[in-house]
C-alpha cells in the first residue's frame, strides 16, 4: 500500500536493520500485543481437556491435572506476528508436542490444531515434532493469561504465530494438510517468518 | 486487557468495507448463518486487532464476514452470513 | 427510515492542518481543510493513515468532531499511553502539514437534527467526540429536541469541551449537561462524582415511555455497562446507538 508520507512520523519500531534474530519486513516490540479474531473464551481447567484424536486408536485425551503431571520445560523463543511485530526472548512453559504423541500409533503426515472459539490452523507433523513444538501453559513464569491463549496454547516459534493456536484443545492428527481458519482466508499454509510465507502464493 | 476490551462494533469496519461496496454497509442488514437473527452490520461485534478483521454476530458469535489484506489483494468472506441486504 | 447512501467507494484523500486546539493536556482538536470534502453527517468518523519514509504504515479511526455545517472538518484525538497514530497527532503534527484521510465513515451511528424524538447521549471520555459532533449539528440547526448529555470524564482537567458546553447548555433551548467525575472533584462540585451506573441513568435520562433516541460512545467495557443498563431500564435495544472504542486507539 502506499501513502502519503507523514513528515516525522516513525511509529513505534526500533532500529532493527542490523538485528539477524528479525524476520524480514518485522519490527521488534516490548510490550505483548492481544490479537483476536474472537471473544476469549474462558474454559476453567476443570472442564479443560486435551485431546489427540485420528490415530489408529480412539482418542489420547488427558484433564488438566494429567496434562500438568507429564514433563515440561521452560522455553525461550522469539515469536513473531503475521502483523509485522516481533518479540524476542519471550519465556514459556509447557510439554512438549513429542510427549503428546509418544506411543500414539499413526500414520500421520499432518495436524490440525483446534482450539476454544472454533479456531483452527494447520501444520505438518514434522514440524511440530523433534522438540520444536509445545502445548504452553505459563508464560514469564506466571500461569498463561486467557487474552494470551490461557489455560493453553500450542507454541511454534518457527512459524508466524498465527499457527501457535491460542485456547488450544487438541490436535488433529491428518494424512494430508488442510487449511485453518486464517489459511482458509488466504494466510499462507505454511507461514515460515524467514521466507515471509504471510500469504498463499508467497 | 480485558477481552470485552478488544471488540468493537461493526461500525469499525466500514472504512475497510468503503473500498469493496459503494454504499453503506454499516447500515445493510445481515442474516446470522447461525442463528438466523437479523442485525445492521454496525451493531454485530468487530475484531479487527486480528491478521484479518472479523465480524461476529452479536448474538451468537457465529463468524459473519472476514475480510484479509494479502499485500494487493483483498479477500473477503461473507460464508457465515445467510445473506446480507445493501 | 434508512437514506441512500450512494456516495461511491472511498479513497484516501489529503487534507490540510489549519489549525490545533490543545482542549486538555492530552487531547487537541485538528482542524483540516479536505478539498473536495463530500461533507458528512453528526456522527461519522474518519479513517486517518500516517506513513514513514520507509513504507511503514499505521492507521486508526477518529470521530469527526465538527458539526456537517461547519466550515473546516475537525477531529478530537486523545494521545493514548504508548500510542503511536495518537501521540504522533497529539504531539507532533504542526499548521502545515498534511494528513492522510479517508471518510466519512459510517452510517449506522449517526443523528439528523429533523429527528424529533428526544435525545439521550452518553460519554466516556473521548467517547464525547461524534457526540459534541451531534450537539453542534443540533445548534447550528436551531433544532429544539429536548436532548441530554450525561458526560463521564476523570477530572476536572480532563472535561474536553467544557466551555463550549457549559455555553450551550445556557442556550435554553432545550439541552441539558449533567456530568459526572470518577476522580476528585474541584471544590463547589455540584455533578456527580462515580461513575455512570444503573441509578444515574435512571435519574438523569429519559424514560422508556419518552421512547427516546440514545447515543453511547466510549471505551468498549463503558458502553457495554451502559447500553445493558438503559435496556435493563426498559429502553428498547434498537434505539440504543453504540461506538465502542476498544481498549485503545492508539
Amino acid at each position: 500500500m502506499t501513502g502519503y508520507v507523514s513528515r516525522g512520523f516513525h511509529g513505534k519500531r526500533e532500529a532493527e536493520r542490523e538485528n539477524a534474530r528479525v524476520p524480514p519486513g518485522q519490527y521488534i516490540v516490548r510490550d505483548f500485543p492481544v490479537l483476536s479474531a474472537g471473544p476469549t473464551p474462558h474454559t476453567p481447567t476443570a472442564e479443560w481437556t486435551f485431546a489427540v484424536v485420528g490415530g489408529a486408536r480412539q482418542p489420547t485425551t488427558w484433564t488438566w491435572e494429567e496434562f500438568r503431571a507429564l514433563p515440561s520445560e521452560e522455553i525461550r523463543a522469539d515469536i513473531h506476528c503475521v502483523t509485522k511485530w516481533t518479540k524476542l526472548d519471550t519465556i514459556w512453559q509447557g510439554v512438549s508436542v513429542d510427549t503428546l504423541l509418544e506411543g500414539i500409533d499413526h500414520n500421520a503426515t499432518h495436524v490440525l490444531a483446534f482450539s476454544d472459539g472454533d479456531y483452527t490452523t494447520n501444520l505438518p507433523l514434522e514440524d511440530v515434532s523433534d522438540g520444536k513444538a509445545w502445548v504452553a501453559f505459563g508464560y514469564d513464569g506466571e500461569p498463561l493469561a486467557p487474552e494470551h491463549g490461557g489455560p493453553a496454547r500450542l507454541l511454534v516459534p518457527h512459524l508466524y504465530f498465527w499457527k501457535s493456536a491460542k485456547w488450544v484443545r487438541g490436535l488433529q492428527l491428518m494424512d494430508h494438510d488442510e487449511a485453518g481458519f486464517w489459511e482458509s482466508y488466504g494466510y499462507h499454509m505454511y507461514g515460515d517468518p524467514w521466507r515471509e510465507q504471510r500469504y498463499a502464493g508467497d | 486487557m480485558d477481552d470485552v476490551a478488544l471488540r468493537v462494533d461493526g461500525n469499525a469496519l466500514a472504512g475497510e468495507l468503503s473500498e469493496v461496496f459503494s454504499q453503506d454497509v454499516t447500515v445493510a442488514r445481515v442474516a446470522c448463518g447461525g442463528c438466523g437473527t437479523v442485525e445492521r452490520l454496525g451493531a454485530d461485534h468487530a475484531y479487527i486487532q486480528a491478521p484479518g478483521m472479523v465480524l461476529r454476530c452479536c448474538h451468537c458469535d457465529n463468524v459473519l464476514l472476514v475480510m484479509v489484506r494479502a499485500g494487493d489483494r483483498l479477500r473477503m468472506s461473507l460464508a457465515g452470513s445467510r445473506w446480507i441486504d445493501l | 427510515m434508512a437514506r441512500a447512501a450512494v456516495r461511491g467507494r472511498l479513497s484516501w484523500t489529503l487534507g490540510d492542518v489549519v489549525e490545533l486546539i490543545d482542549e486538555t493536556p492530552r487531547v487537541r482538536t485538528i482542524a483540516l481543510d479536505v478539498p473536495e470534502w463530500p461533507g458528512h453527517r453528526a456522527g461519522q468518523h474518519v479513517d486517518v493513515r500516517l506513513t514513514a519514509e520507509d513504507g511503514y504504515q499505521a492507521q486508526r479511526s477518529y470521530s469527526i468532531a465538527s458539526a456537517p455545517e461547519d466550515d473546516r472538518l475537525a477531529i478530537t484525538v486523545e494521545a493514548l499511553p504508548d500510542g503511536e497514530v495518537s501521540s504522533y497527532l497529539v504531539g507532533e503534527l504542526r499548521v502545515g502539514d498534511k494528513l492522510e484521510l479517508r471518510g466519512p465513515i459510517g452510517g449506522y451511528f449517526v443523528w439528523e437534527a429533523e429527528r424529533t424524538e428526544p435525545l439521550l447521549l452518553v460519554a466516556g471520555g473521548s467517547g464525547m467526540v461524534p457526540l459534541m459532533s451531534m450537539i453542534r449539528h443540533r445548534h447550528a440547526a436551531g433544532a429544539t429536541v429536548p436532548t441530554k448529555l450525561l458526560f463521564s470524564s476523570r477530572a476536572w482537567e480532563d472535561v474536553i469541551y467544557r466551555e463550549e458546553l457549559e455555553r450551550l447548555a445556557l442556550a435554553s433551548d432545550g439541552f441539558e449537561v449533567i456530568q459526572t467525575l470518577t476522580r476528585m472533584p474541584p471544590d463547589g462540585w455540584t455533578g456527580y462524582t462515580r461513575r455512570v451506573d444503573a441509578a444515574m441513568l435512571s435519574d438523569v435520562g429519559w424514560s422508556a415511555s419518552a421512547m427516546p433516541a440514545s447515543f453511547v460512545c466510549g471505551p468498549t467495557p463503558f458502553v457495554e455497562a451502559v447500553a445493558s443498563t438503559l435496556v435493563l431500564l426498559g429502553h428498547a435495544a434498537s434505539t440504543i446507538k453504540t461506538e465502542r472504542f476498544g481498549p485503545t486507539g492508539g
